[in-house]
């Protein structure tokens, strides 16, 4: 089946765009050290200068050849950064500088080098990857033997096993450049020294540099740059729309176990998927009988998947308890047309009995090429001997010795009752501590059991007694019956204890993850999920856990930790910096600042970064397990989901919010037209009749006008003012000015403010002695005492009462103001703190409808509360409650104690 | 009142207010001299040497509160702040920066008059008498002593330094800050619980009815004057 064109969906042009950005790599790729890589490279630099291209040097190893340097003279150079390390001064690449100075193309020599300690990257490729991102073009050199899916083929020729390799994935758009000359040639280069000093020569020659060596290197080096050209080639052909022979979409599956054997398997699925340009597919199937894995196993799984990942393969986990027909079943569901597996050295005994998997996936193959690497028999022989001693180590007597006092008894009792019981119905009996030891405690007991019973059988049963010889042959039918019930019992028992023990395990992640996502999921408050989410990691891994968060200026800002110190270091910071800037995990368990002492996430939820989620691992020798690391990637998906909600959610509020301000303005202009221009009004009718100057308007009637303009004017600036508070208020903007006051005197104040009004009206005062100060602003709350008062003036008969109650507790100060004027229908008591909102007007009451929302948006400022109230007596009263605060003590002082007694008894007064 | 031909300055960019302001203050026989901006106004307290400067905040070409620390570099000529509502803040900052007193536009004609003598009359007298008497309360700064309708009354130290500092600047607002700072000192900036609880005994003492003050007045939100 031909592969169907993939249509262009804007993730694929986003990538496009990305890819055009990001700076183009050129790789002098040679068979060996020597060949002319760096020379090659120096002299396309200064070509490139002499056309004018702005190209700097960022490092480059000159191995002291004369003819090396003398090419470099002239270039412009990046100075190298100095290391401490271990008290050696170590010079490196300086990344910073170069990102800094930005120049179109920089030289970086050995792409394959190993960074000094404390480096940002641990290898310098990933420098090299950044610069790239950062548009940066970079020239490097780099020997074959150094590229990761040539590691173990080379080792296998030149019997030198390379360490720093460079992943296939980053080579894979470099443009390659190849440098080659015969071998006669480099080994004569060598043995002028122009390649190592002479001592390191010698040896080199002897060591790597045969003829045979570097030939076979010559030809990979070829090879690997053919390679690349036939994959230009076609890319070229299909952009152009050249049709063509193109190959169906082929599929090829690694079949991987924790063994140190699958890295070998990885790359050998590497170099066959690269040349069928096919897809690579690393499986790997957890099986029951795995549990427990031993770390040095978990650790090796870890590492031969890390390879998968480098090597750009996709990574399937599989479950399951057959591990031939998983992995059939996932080559059919994915269309697999190749197969690799490895086969062991050694083969177990149930293996031999059943066939092993490698023999079951070929059987069930059918269609699918199955590639059998085989493996190396040392190593799993030092797997099994691992196996056999832990195997020993779990072995507990109990069981063994409740199996032979059950044994006991049935043989007493068929050396008394034997003659009455009969052979078959004892054998029967010693049925029972077989089935019973091997469904209780598995195999081994099982097959423990069954031996004893055999035993016991044959020397007190079976006649002749006390010997092993056995008189009626038939009886070793019985003996063949025992051992196998033993061990299918054991077998089936052990295996449904493992499976149930997986299935926990399982069970107990799956359920972590469904318990953070519900408790997440309803929560609009981005602290509360955040806690959670730490509160559920550290539950269930050994480390201390930091979540950051971006503020305003874009500045991550640690929102929430299991523990506060460790999450505040500056170059950890920093490293969460780096995640948070490249969407990429770092730190601790990886090769991008793995120094650090936590390992970062990014949030990342649909291409977007929400932030950044730190572990610090209390033990840093405890490296995360494969299933470990993909429930804490799990548990990161989810925080970013959570973190992405709330933020779209505080998105549609303040589209509310404006389309609620909208809604504001129109009743402002509506309310305010009136209320503005009746005043505006009367006071220009007034100041232009007195402008006249007409001797018909008397004194009294000048007075009366100039009385009219006052009452207007004061009027407007109340309601200005009413429109200024409201408008602070709902801006946000107003800021609390708090400060210890004594409530007696702001109600004083208000009091004052209202003057003639209040004077002539029936007031009173109820106020306790001794009120505690309380902690708000002087000025607004006094502003919602006059806004109440005001508002009882306005809505009570001119002869009717007020009161002003004040009442306190130890938790609340709670003000009443209360008028006898008409009620307020139920329905509404809610309703006359809204904007503009006038309910009981009997007659034409000036105002805006503010005075209420104002007093209410500034009472919740304050963390109060107001409401209204009927009062069973007639009128209204509306009562606001503030928190009262303990007062911060003074320190002792005679001064304030002895007077303290001399308090006005007088509460209860009028004015 | 004596204090016919005293000269006063006023610094305002808008002419409504300075029209205002000159007619009625012209009539109750000021000397009155214009400025509508900052520069014209440090010029004009030098040529028309003023006893009294009424400065609006909202200044076109420098801030109020910089024309004040200019003032009061070399000059101790009363200053009265004329300032909008909301601005408790910079009422607080002004006074700190040793303006004399503030009127909240809009205001009455009458209490500007008020102001403006209280200002032009402490500015005088009062600050080098041993004695100072404020009607029925009289300080007495020599016997650190107080007395209200001629009966002594007994003040802690505290109570009294805190008594002496606003009869020194009797007429003048003292912010919070300026009271803690000096009677406490300049830790004591935060802790306005003590200026309450001893403004309250003061009060007690010194107030025939403490709920109603008629010496130790609330500047609501800005800070305490005697008057």
């Amino acid at each position: 089946m031909p592969k169907e064109e993939r249509r262009a969906n804007p993730d694929d042009l986003l990538a496009d765009i990305e890819e055009e950005r990001r700076g183009k790599l050129t790789v002098f790729l040679g068979a060996a050290a020597g060949v002319g890589k760096t020379f090659g490279m120096l002299e396309t630099a200064r070509e490139k200068i002499s056309e004018g291209v702005d190209l700097v040097v960022g490092w480059v190893e000159p191995h002291d050849r004369p003819e090396t340097s003398a090419l470099l003279v002239g270039i412009p150079a990046i100075p190298a950064k100095i290391f401490e390390y271990r008290n050696h001064k170590l010079k490196e690449m300086d990344l910073d500088a170069i990102l800094a100075r930005k120049p179109h193309v920089v030289l970086v020599d050995e792409l394959a080098h190993t960074n000094v300690p404390g480096s940002r990257h641990a290898k310098r490729y990933q420098d090299v990857e950044e610069l790239l991102a950062a548009g940066i073009n970079v020239y490097t050199t780099l020997n074959v033997q150094h590229v990761e899916s040539f590691n173990d083929i080379i080792a296998q020729i030149t019997g030198v096993k390379v360490r720093e390799t460079v992943p296939d994935s980053i080579l894979e758009k470099a443009r390659i450049q190849l440098m080659d000359i015969p071998p006669e040639e480099l080994i004569q280069r060598l043995k002028e020294g122009k390649v190592y000093v002479p001592n390191q020569a010698a040896k080199a020659l002897k060591k790597f540099f045969r003829p045979g060596n570097i030939n076979a290197l010559r030809e990979l080096s070829m090879r690997f740059a053919a390679q690349r050209v036939d994959r230009q080639m076609e890319t070229y052909m299909r952009m152009n729309g050249i049709m063509g022979p193109w190959p169906a979409g082929e599929r090829v599956m690694v079949c991987i176990s924790s063994s140190p054997f699958s890295e070998q398997l990885i790359r050998f699925g590497r170099r066959i998927a690269v040349g069928m340009k096919a897809e690579l597919l690393v499986v790997y199937v957890n099986t029951p009988r795995q549990f427990p894995m031993k770390e040095k196993e978990k650790d090796q799984l870890g590492k031969n998947l890390r390879l998968a990942q480098e090597l750009e393969a996709e990574i399937i986990s599989l479950n399951g308890e057959n591990i031939a027909d998983e992995l059939i079943a996932m080559a059919r569901q994915r269309n697999a047309t190749q197969m690799i597996i490895g086969k062991p050295g050694t083969l177990g005994l149930r293996e031999r009995l059943t066939g092993s998997i490698v023999d079951q996936v070929v059987r069930k193959s059918q269609n699918i090429s199955v590639h059998i690497i085989p493996g190396k028999i040392e190593e799993t022989r030092d797997h099994q001997s691992d196996q056999r001693s832990d195997l020993k180590r779990a072995r507990n007597w109990v069981p063994y010795v409740e199996i032979l006092s059950l044994m006991a008894l049935i043989t007493a009792i068929g050396w008394k009752w034997g003659s009455f019981l009969g052979a078959v119905n004892i054998a029967m009996l010693f049925l029972l501590p077989i089935l019973l030891g091997s469904v209780r405690w598995g195999l081994q007991v099982g097959i423990f059991s069954s031996i004893t019973a055999i035993v016991i059988f044959d020397l007190f049963i079976v006649p002749p007694l006390l010997s092993f010889s056995v008189a009626d042959l038939r009886y070793v039918i019985s003996f063949f019956i025992f051992l196998l019930i033993g061990i299918y019992t054991g077998k089936l028992s052990t295996r449904l204890r493992e499976q149930i023990d997986y299935s926990r395990k399982r069970e107990a992640q799956t359920s972590a993850l469904y318990s953070l996502s519900r408790e997440i999921a309803a929560v609009s408050d981005i602290k509360t999920v955040l806690d959670s989410v730490v509160k559920k990691i550290t539950e269930i891994f050994d480390v201390q856990v930091g979540i950051l968060l971006p503020d305003e200026t874009g500045t991550l800002v640690l929102r929430t930790s299991s523990n506060d110190e460790s999450f505040l270091n500056e170059s950890e910071r920093a490293v969460a910096a780096w995640v948070y800037a490249h969407k990429q995990r770092a730190g601790w368990g990886t090769d991008t600042l793995g120094g650090a002492e936590g390992s970062y996430f990014p949030l990342i939820s649909e291409h977007v970064i929400y932030g950044v989620l730190g572990i610090t691992p209390k033990n840093r020798e405890n490296t995360l397990q494969h299933e470990q690391q993909s429930l804490l990637e799990a548990f990161t998906s989810l925080t970013a989901l959570a973190v992405a909600r709330i933020s779209l959610t505080a998105k549609v509020r303040e589209a509310q919010l404006l389309s609620e301000s909208e809604k504001l303005r129109t009743a402002l202009l509506n309310s305010v037209s009136h209320d503005l221009r009746t005043p505006l009004a009367t006071m220009i009718g007034a100041v232009t009749t007195l402008l006249e100057d007409n001797p018909i308007y008397d004194e009294t009637t000048r007075n009366d006008l100039l009385q009219t303009i006052q009452q207007g004017a004061i009027r407007m600036n109340r309601l200005v003012n009413n429109l200024l508070d409201m408008a602070r208020l709902e801006s946000g903007m107003l800021k609390l000015n708090k400060d210890w006051y004594d409530l007696e005197e702001i109600i004083q104040t208000a009091i004052e403010r209202l003057g003639q009004a209040l004077q002539v009206r029936d007031f009173r005062i109820n106020c306790r002695p001794g009120l505690p100060l309380i902690y708000v602003d002087f000025v607004l709350i006094e502003q919602v005492v006059v806004n109440l008062l005001d508002n009882a003036l306005k809505y009570s008969d001119p002869g009717s009462k007020i009161l002003l109650n004040v009442r306190n507790s130890d938790q609340e100060i709670e003000v009443t103001v209360h008028d006898w004027g008409s009620q307020i229908p139920a329905e509404d008591l809610e309703n006359i703190f809204d904007r503009f909102y006038r309910v009981r007007a009997p007659r034409q009451i000036s105002g805006t409808g503010l005075g209420l929302a104002i007093s209410k948006g500034i009472v919740e400022l304050h963390n109060g509360r107001i409401w209204a109230e009927n009062s069973l007596d007639g009128g209204v009263s509306i009562i606001f409650v503030l928190p009262s605060e303990t007062v911060p003590e003074i320190p002792i002082n005679a001064e304030v104690m002895s007077d303290g007694a001399d308090r006005q008894e007088d509460s209860h007064y009028r004015r | 009142m004596g204090q016919t031909g005293k000269k006063i300055l006023i610094i305002d960019d808008e002419s409504p207010i300075q029209r205002l302001l000159k007619v009625t203050l012209t009539a109750h026989d000021y000397e009155i001299h214009l400025a509508s901006d900052a520069k014209d106004g440090l010029d004009s307290i030098l040529a028309f040497k003023p006893d009294l400067i009424i400065l609006d905040l909202g200044l076109p070409d420098l801030d109020g509160l910089e024309v004040i620390k200019i003032v009061r570099d070399w000059s101790k000529t009363p200053i009265l702040i004329l300032s909008a509502r909301e601005d408790e803040g910079e009422k607080i900052q002004a006074l700190d920066l040793g303006a004399d007193d503030y009127i909240t536009k809009p205001f009455g004609m009458g209490e500007l008059l008020a102001r403006v003598r209280a200002a032009l009359r402490h500015a005088g007298d009062s600050a080098d008498q041993p004695v100072m008497t404020f009607d029925n309360l009289v300080v007495d700064r020599v016997k650190r002593m107080v007395f209200v309708d001629g009966k002594e009354v007994k003040l802690t130290p505290t109570e009294y330094e805190l008594l002496k500092t606003l009869a020194t600047n009797a007429g003048r607002v003292l912010t919070h800050r300026f009271l803690l700072d000096t009677v406490w000192g300049p830790h004591y900036e935060k802790e306005g619980h003590y200026l309450r609880i001893y403004i309250g005994q003061l009060r007690k003492k010194c107030e025939a009815n403490p709920s109603k003050p008629q010496h130790i007045l609330t500047e609501p939100g800005v800070g305490y004057r005697l008057v």
